[in-house]
């Protein structure tokens, strides 16, 4: 009973859906107060229905009910209970209930917190989320229902694929799909500005916080995704140029760009109509990626099992909102104002240029990732794009970029002097000069290109540093006097310098990973040791163990440097009992921002066993940049100014009253 | 500046990176794809020398052979023609005998397939489409429950 409540919710859901997709438009055209005012309350009402329907999923699963189907084919009792609580979206009906989740989510926030918006713009934004919560929701009901019930319910389950068994499922996918989803909302705004045939200061001040919101949780997502992969695949590697990884890719590039043009859109009223046209292209990215992840297009660990039907209604939202929205954009985004232009050698200038780099190695990865399925489906020819490819266009496009970033914040607005700026970063370039030579030292000349990396990373992070301590006049008014400016820079300024310098953190851990990385392959038996990196890897033997839903033979290694102990290091291949599936868990040791990854193979039978080894130098700077990088977005989101800053009817009614409280 | 070199040079700047960013693409198009081949298609049409190409198939029963130093030898099969593998590395965790594989790698002058990365599977019904697609041509395809997964 409760769960035919959950599937009733879901259907309310939709029915309110309709209604926000059209009432509120219909108001916004028509100028009528009541129509439009229809849209916060519905949209908050979704989000409640879905939220319910969502609980009673969840229910389902901690509850361990067969006789619900998608229960019944992805839980077991035996379960842990966090994974039957993160299993609710580790398949295809749950993950897409999640997304729609999230989705109706950002609505209700628009709802919720757009009092200061104008009122047509308002309405319009929460009618277009409307249509796309519609059409996600029925995508649910009609080809992913959740609640299906079986007739004759068996007393076990499934079980979850082994793989997802892992805390990773229960932050990556919400985490992602935050950004993923957050894109809905500017997405919104666009097609909004478009349909009332404006943009005005309200629009600009909006797109930004939401931009940087869902963009800080896509770069957790991505971190959190590659690090999961890193430990759990036992591969050793942590991005594989794989088509789904692209997939979540692609949003970030497009976003990324987003970001910065929208800058220049809030501080100058510049790039108004190029702002419109990557807020669709960024949420269209990640319509994109939901579609090749979701619809079985790629087998991959995503792609649960699969259901044509799924793969052509996910197309055809696909195509409608893709079509439908750049359609639009072709027809009204003519008649809206032009900005104005700007010297090519200014902050715009070099905003702009980060446009054009992000965007060209977008599409880089975009036909990487679609040209084989295109080829396959018009000539019927397998092809496989991989890392060669993208090392090849994706890898030039960015260098430019990075050499780029650091003179883009100490440049001026409309007009810049480039021999000016160069003179703030001189010693930020003296010492990536500093570290390229000690590191040609430290590793001989027989190796170019990452030595140059690690400069480059050290360009980028020192001309964070240098930015900030340009913008407070260190050399000009003295360290106690800057001091007390250090603290009252504004947030935006903390946020651009911190997720600068968090970009050149993780240039600098994937530039050394990849440069100096150590692997060594053995067949071992117990006794044995490996060398590697100035460690002695001892194997001491193999033990079986039982867990709670796995069983799982673990071999015991203990770690020496210079015959002083260092760790104990326990690798171990299972095998899931109720799916009869063997998974490799790596062991992992961290020194320093540095890891020693151990992955065992097959076993021999005679008590030797296969065993890969890697010493990845600054491994863990990839992902801790990451989370710097997010961290800058939420330093820039806490910015007083973008939260007091002046819609237009506010800053109408400020000058009335001179005074306002904040 | 005036308003139209300010604009020339926008366009121009944003023509070359464009153009250098379109000619990347094309170039890493034409040289570094790699294409898929079944066993019988390397017996038919002998492939220039350093090709790097995927092969896939089914690992044949009782091929595998595995020495010191993790290396390991087996043989993959369309069930028309076969070619034997050398790998050294560690075995996905789905990798058995009388399965689907997928290989990447080069063809050696004697005839044997050196594969430095053999892929992994994430699932135990699952057969990779391009393997049951060649098998299919092949005519030695089986049940249509795998290819649904």
């Amino acid at each position: 009973m409760i769960v035919e409540f959950g599937h009733y919710a879901l259907v309310l859901a939709f029915a309110l859906s309709l209604v926000q997709s059209v009432v509120p438009l219909w108001g916004a055209l028509a100028r009528d107060d009541r129509l439009m005012a229809v849209a916060a309350p519905v949209s908050v009402t979704t989000f409640i229905m879905v939220l319910l329907s969502f609980a009673v999923l969840t229910n389902a699963y901690l509850t361990a009910d067969f006789s619900v189907l998608n229960v019944l084919e992805n839980s077991h009792s035996a379960k842990p209970l966090v994974y039957k609580f993160t299993g609710v979206w580790g398949n295809h009906e749950g993950s897409m209930l999640l997304w729609v989740l999230i989705l109706v989510f950002f609505g209700a926030l628009v709802g919720f917190f757009g009092g200061n918006l104008p009122k047509d713009l308002r309405a319009a934004t929460l009618a277009v989320q409307g249509w796309i919560s519609a059409g996600f929701i029925l995508f649910l009901l009609a080809t992913s229902n959740p609640f299906a019930r079986v007739a004759n319910p068996p007393l076990e389950g499934a079980d979850l694929n082994p793989i997802l068994q892992d805390i990773g499922l229960a932050i990556h996918p919400p985490l992602l799909y935050v950004g993923y989803v957050g894109f809905s909302i500017t997405f919104s705004f666009a097609v909004a500005a478009l349909i009332l045939g404006r943009t005005d200061a309200a629009w600009a001040r909006w797109v930004r916080p939401w931009t940087l919101l869902a963009w800080s949780f896509l770069t957790l997502g991505i971190a959190m995704g590659s690090y999961w992969a890193y430990y759990e695949l036992g591969w050793g590697g942590w991005w594989f140029w794989d088509p789904v990884e692209n997939a979540s890719l692609m949003p970030w590039l497009a976003g990324t760009a987003l970001l910065h043009s929208a800058i220049v859109m809030e501080r100058r009223e510049a790039l108004k109509i190029w702002t419109i046209l990557l807020a669709i292209f960024t949420f269209s990215l990640s319509l994109l990626g939901t579609f090749l992840v979701r619809s079985g297009v790629l087998t991959s660990v995503h792609a649960f099992a699969t259901d044509p039907t799924r793969g052509v209604f996910i197309l055809a939202l696909l195509c409608f909102f893709i079509g439908g929205s750049l359609a639009l954009y072709a027809w009204r985004a003519p008649a809206l104002k032009q900005g104005g232009l700007f010297a090519p050698i200014s902050r715009e200038g070099a905003l702009v240029l980060n446009n054009l780099f992000l965007t060209s190695a977008c599409a880089a990865v975009f036909v990487g990732t679609l040209y084989p399925l295109f080829l396959d489906a018009v000539t019927g020819e397998k092809i496989s794009v991989g890392a060669p490819f993208f090392n090849l266009t994706f890898g030039p496009l960015m260098v430019p970029l990075l050499i780029a970033v650091p003179f883009g914040p100490v440049l001026s607005w409309k007009r810049g002097d480039l021999l000016a700026a160069s003179q703030r970063l001189y010693a930020a370039f003296g010492l990536a000069i500093l570290m390229t030579v000690f590191t040609f030292w430290l590793w001989g000349m027989d190796m170019v290109l990452a030595p140059l990396g690690v400069g480059l990373a050290v360009w980028v992070m020192a001309g964070a540093v240098a930015e900030i301590l340009t913008r407070v006049k260190i050399l000009e008014i003295g360290p106690s006097r800057a001091f007390s400016r250090l603290i009252g820079l504004p947030g935006s300024a903390w946020g651009t310098s911190m997720a600068h310098f968090g970009v050149g953190v993780t240039v600098l851990g994937i530039v050394t990973a990849s440069a100096f990385q150590e692997e060594r392959i053995a067949t071992v038996r117990p006794g044995d040791v490996v060398e590697l990196s100035g460690y002695q890897l001892t194997f001491d033997g193999a033990a079986p163990r039982r867990g709670p839903n796995f069983t799982e033979e673990v071999g015991h290694f203990t770690i020496r440097q210079g015959g002083i102990f260092v760790a104990e290091l326990d690798p171990s291949k299972r095998v899931y009992t109720a799916r009869q599936m063997p998974t490799t868990e790596a062991a992992i040791h961290t020194t320093g921002f540095s890891q020693l990854y151990l992955s065992l193979g097959e076993s021999r039978g005679d008590g030797a066993v296969d065993v890969r080894v890697y010493f990845k130098p600054l491994i863990t700077l990839i992902w801790i940049g990451c989370v710097i990088m997010a961290l800058g977005g939420a330093v820039s989101i806490a910015d007083r100014r973008l939260r007091v800053g002046a819609p237009k009817p506010a800053r109408k009614r400020k000058s009335a009253a001179p005074a306002p409280a904040e | 500046m005036t308003r139209k070199q300010r604009r020339l040079t926008l366009i121009g700047t944003a023509g070359v990176v464009l153009a250098s960013a379109f000619g990347l693409i094309l170039f890493a198009l034409y040289d570094e794809l790699v294409f898929f081949q079944s066993p019988t298609d390397i017996a038919l049409t002998p492939l220039p020398s350093g090709q790097r190409i995927r092969l896939g198939g089914l690992v044949e029963e009782g091929s595998v052979v595995r020495s010191d130093n993790a290396e390991v030898s087996f043989r993959v099969t369309d069930m028309e023609n076969t070619i034997s593998v050398t790998y050294k590395g560690i075995l996905p965790d789905l990798f058995r005998e009388g399965q689907g594989v997928v290989t990447e790698g080069i063809v050696s002058p004697a005839g044997i397939f050196i594969a430095d990365s053999v892929l992994a599977k994430h699932d135990e019904n699952y057969i990779p489409k391009e393997v049951a697609e060649a098998l299919k041509k092949q005519g030695h395809w089986q049940g249509g429950k795998a290819a649904a997964n």
